[in-house]
């Protein structure tokens, strides 16, 4: 039983990553006047890649060969510790917390920016460079927002802070309010968005992100995308069943299991649409500027904190 | 026979504590036969290996005697009657000195076996008197921690601030070694008569140089001397640690000595250090006001900040290295800072995780940092340097180095499933606990701030390591050196391979080290952890958590063998990196200075980086003949602290030296006025 709970919730993860990508892309164009790709583009993309051949550089070593491996395990194994249709859904729930969550993305990161400056290419270098400098900046403020839910949960476990953000007196507190607000910037930034990084731009001087994959072809390209994929839709999860974990479902029934992918697909076009606004409304902020938006989402994720302090609420 | 103490319970007790006492006696003869051995040999250099090995043997005796008294709980404690009048000798095996001779052991072991094949090919050093001055540093070292009285203590602190002094400057030639040296040696004698203060200061009263009788009479000294003799131990100990802004001695001396030497100076003699804070501040000085636990976290943070900052500027890999002991001090004194604010606020379980924290954090450091250094040890063998500007592409050609390196990287910047998440993990756990309890909003925002560092830590140090790791062993190389380099022999990579395994061993099975340490958190006033489960659980912090590394990696095993499978063997075509057209070389490559630059412009308020750009044209500025570019950056302590100090001293120095005439009738003079001056005081005359 557990075991086909993984699976399952890995095929989830795996299949809607790039709907969910295809989606926050159509509701861009949508929103800038343009028709767009098709939604179901993204899964085109990785199929196209998937049959593609692979040219790897002379100069690499088993690191570029072995980080899309590593990205890609990493990141699902971080997406199944977080529910997404049903608390019995992530079998070893109970033992995931989210310093591990947040640790193994950091992990798959670490081996992309090595494999990033393995080729010798100065593009890949520069995307390393610059990549690890943001989510270095990042870092406090993810988890200044969420010290919050983990200081109401009174633990880093997974299902304590679901089942702390349950509670309806927990979400009109000020401190949770700012803290989403915090998490959701950070969001934007973890998923390589504008005003941080552009998702569609291979140009070097305004690439950040794009940069390490640079020198990636075929099939490990396929796979560092659909990694950077199912990454999206796990931040998206944090901030959709971790802040508002209203429509989980509590026992595995089929009624509401079906309920629950109703309610997180909901979630999700919410979110997305979200992220597509701030895209279409925003420009890209000069990179030397970056680090000032990053500290903000620090500084409200502190805001949030002291808020908790002050308001004690309802616990 | 010397006079022997038991305490603890059963046969079983003192089966481990004889086993335990008989080794460390067995460890401590190997250094003295193994410095002995190296006076002797030195004009010998085919057998420069024994006195390595001679090491490796007494550190293979330190760990067992640590393990056997941690896993027999129970206190030795011997006396050997030597220099009567000062109190005598005496040592004493309880767990935590125990704790501290495990790191010592397992670290001291892998350097041996790496030194063995490292000294051989040490050029410009003394092979001699370094084996010797090896021995008598890991000896000071184990007789430091195992000392039961003060005099004991301080001789041997002393002892190994020399013993590594001379490790230091071993290599005569270099001007910029012994200037370190003499750094070192300032600041290593600064910390020391803070030391000579706080424990000769209350034996005035107490009239006992013993460590048990401090245990009992200091607590009822007055509150006022208690807070002095806290902020003697924080100096005294603290410089030795290299916390910020006692560090500046540190990034100097660790690289300057031999490599197997940085990795326990780096490892293991800093920890040396907390233990005596620890010993001090917690069993001797009693429950102490709120502040000096939140001066020790807040000294932490800026520790850990500060040291992460200046490693990401710094492009000598040994250098690195030595301000990420900066920053992993400054993590441990989180850990230290939340377990003395635990312990003031009486909040037993979060004192127990704030130092189990702390020590599995010293434990791990000693670990990857051992092993890192090691690897630099290698690379430095092998490429003739240590600047980072001049490797590159070594992951080809000295793959076991590469690999180490890596595991070793990826220990320090937390990654799971390796050593270095599990206690950060935990350090993470005391943070947040401490923000958790409702004692009052300073001591939560303390803690949450606290949390906030650490990420920021964390996340400096991984790109650190990106850097420190992809500059030296990836892309092309950037030198000669560096595309002749070959792999080192094979009993250097044994010593980097004990510590490798190490860091997954202790990664992967939380919950046994914590079963392990729990003794020795005991010994602090900690409650006992919880017993060892299969998942590593804190149900006394918080509301509880759970860390299960090993499921995990098995996990993430299962995962990658599926990609891999799944994804099957891509046919793969070779080609040259992209080059925009052009061909690519070493020169057009990112390097440690230009991965660095966004990190400079970041935290330019900090760095308050000088920049000078010198091109040299005849005609117009679009046809240079040549570009010089010169970047650096301005350290905050060494110019507002240091030098301000240094030249006050120099300046002093300078009026002094106008009593000193040449004339030897004057300084007659002199002594006779001192003696005159020193009768009238003693005869109560004014």
């Amino acid at each position: 039983m557990a075991l086909t709970w993984l699976v399952i919730q890995t095929a989830l993860y795996l299949a809607l990553a790039p709907l969910v990508l295809g989606y926050i892309k159509k509701a861009k164009a949508y929103l800038q006047g343009r028709r767009g790709p098709d939604i179901r583009q993204p899964y085109r993309d990785l199929v196209k890649l998937w049959h593609k051949e692979t040219v790897t550089s002379r100069t690499a070593s088993w690191i570029t060969r072995a980080a899309p491996l590593i990205l890609f395990a990493t990141t699902l194994a971080a997406a199944v510790l977080l529910p997404t249709i049903s608390l019995a859904s992530a079998v070893y729930l109970r033992y995931g917390d989210i310093l591990t969550v947040i640790y193994l993305l950091a992990t798959g990161s670490f081996f992309l920016a090595l494999a990033g400056l393995d080729a010798g290419s100065a593009f890949g270098g520069m995307g390393s460079s610059r990549e690890s400098l943001l989510a270095a900046l990042l870092e406090p403020g993810i988890l200044l927002a969420l010290s919050v839910p983990v200081l109401t949960a009174g633990s880093t476990s997974i299902r304590r802070l679901v089942g702390a953000s349950l509670s309806p007196a927990v979400l009109l507190l000020p401190a949770h309010l700012l803290a989403l607000g915090a998490v959701f910037l950070a969001a934007i930034a973890e998923t390589g968005r504008i005003p941080v990084d552009n998702p569609d731009t291979h140009l070097e001087l305004t690439m950040i992100h794009e940069g390490m994959f640079l020198e990636y072809t075929g099939r490990p390209l396929a796979l560092l995308n659909w990694a950077v994929q199912v990454r999206q839709l796990l931040v998206l999860t944090v901030v959709a069943n971790l802040f508002f974990p209203w429509g989980l479902a509590l026992v595995p029934q089929p009624v509401s299991l079906g309920l629950a992918g109703a309610v997180y697909l909901g979630k999700l076009l919410l979110l997305g649409g979200g992220l597509a606004l701030v895209e279409s409304v925003y420009a890209k902020l000069r990179l030397f500027r970056a680090p000032g938006f990053l500290w903000a989402i620090s500084f409200l994720g502190l805001l949030a904190l002291v808020s908790r302090y002050l308001f004690r609420g309802a616990h | 026979m010397f006079p022997l103490f038991f305490s603890g319970r059963g046969r079983k007790v003192a089966i481990f504590l004889k086993l335990a006492l008989t080794l460390l006696g067995l460890g401590l003869a190997g250094n003295l036969a193994g410095a002995a051995l190296s006076c002797a040999l030195r004009r010998l250099s085919s057998l420069s290996r024994w006195p390595s090995v001679a090491a490796g043997a007494a550190c293979l005796g330190y760990l067992a005697a640590g393990l056997a008294v941690l896993l027999g709980e129970g206190t030795h404690v011997v006396v050997l009657p030597m220099f009567h009048p000062l109190g005598g000798f005496s040592l004493s095996l309880d767990p935590l000195a125990a704790f501290f001779l495990c790191v010592i052991g397992l670290v001291g072991v892998a350097a041996s076996l790496f030194g063995q094949g490292y000294l051989r090919h040490l050029k410009g050093r003394d092979l001699g008197s370094v084996g010797a001055w090896y021995n008598l540093f890991l000896l000071s070292m184990a007789l430091v921690v195992t000392g039961a009285n003060a005099v004991t203590f301080l001789f041997f602190w002393e002892g190994m601030a020399l013993s590594s002094y001379f490790l230091v400057v071993s290599k005569k030639e270099d001007p910029a070694a012994r200037q370190a040296g003499f750094v070192y040696l300032v600041m290593a004698h600064l910390g020391t008569a803070c030391l000579v203060v706080l424990f000769l200061w209350p034996a005035a009263q107490i009239h006992s140089l013993a460590f048990a009788r401090m245990a009992i009479l200091w607590p009822g000294l007055p509150a006022g001397e208690k807070t002095i003799l806290f902020l003697l131990a924080l100096v005294g100990f603290g410089s030795k640690a290299g916390m910020v802004p006692l560090h500046v001695w540190l990034p100097r001396a660790h690289p300057a000595a031999p490599s197997q030497v940085s990795a326990l100076m780096s490892g293991v003699m800093l920890k040396v250090a907390i233990y005596g804070l620890l010993r001090v501040v917690f069993t001797f000085l009693g429950v102490g006001p709120v502040w000096w636990g939140l001066l020790v976290l807040g000294l932490g943070v800026v520790s850990a900040l500060l040291g992460v900052l200046y490693a990401l500027m710094e492009h000598d890999l040994k250098r690195l290295l030595a301000y990420h002991s900066v920053e992993n001090i400054g993590i441990i004194l989180m850990g230290v800072g939340v377990a003395l604010l635990a312990r003031s606020l009486h909040l037993p379980a979060l004192l127990m995780i704030g130092l189990l924290a702390a020590l599995y954090h010293i434990l791990n450091h000693a670990v990857f940092k051992g092993l890192l250094f090691l690897g630099s040890g290698s690379v430095a063998q092998a490429t003739g340097t240590g600047d980072m500007e001049k490797m590159g592409g070594l992951i080809h050609r000295m793959p076991w180095t590469a690999g180490g390196f890596l595991v070793g990287a990826a220990a320090i910047s937390a990654l799971p499933p390796l050593n270095g998440f599990a206690s950060e993990w935990l350090t993470f756990q005391a943070l947040f606990g401490l923000g958790y309890h409702p004692v009052a909003w300073w001591s939560g925002l303390a803690g949450t701030l606290g949390v906030a560092a650490l990420a920021l830590t964390g996340g400096l140090a991984a790109a650190c390591f990106i850097k420190a790791y992809g500059v030296t062993f990836l892309a092309l190389p950037r030198s000669r050196a560096a595309e002749k380099a070959a792999e080192v022999p094979r009993s250097m990579n044994l010593g980097a391979g004990i510590l490798a395994a190490s860091c997954f061993v202790l990664g992967l099975f939380p919950s046994r080290v914590a079963a392990v340490l729990r003794p020795a958190v005991a010994a602090l006033g900690g409650p006992h952890p919880p017993p060892p489960g299969s998942f590593f659980t804190l149900a006394s912090g918080m509301g509880g958590a759970s860390l299960s590394p090993l499921l995990l990696a098995a996990i993430l095993v299962v995962l990658l063998l599926a990609t891999r499978f799944w994804s099957g063997r891509m046919p793969e075509r070779l080609s040259a990196t992209w080059g925009c057209g052009g061909t690519l070389g070493a020169t057009s490559e990112y390097n440690a200075t230009s991965f660095a630059k966004p990190f400079r412009i970041a935290f330019a308020f900090l760095f308050r980086p000088v920049r000078e750009i010198n091109s040299g044209y005849e005609v117009s500025p679009f046809f240079r003949h040549s570009l010089h570019y010169r970047g650096e950056i301005r350290f905050l302590f060494e110019e507002y602290l240091y030098e301000p100090v240094r030249s006050f001293l120099l300046e002093l120095a300078d009026r002094f030296r106008q009593v000193q005439s040449g004339n030897l009738r004057t300084y007659l003079a002199y002594l006779f006025l001192t003696l005159l001056a020193l009768l009238a005081v003693n005869n109560k005359w004014l």
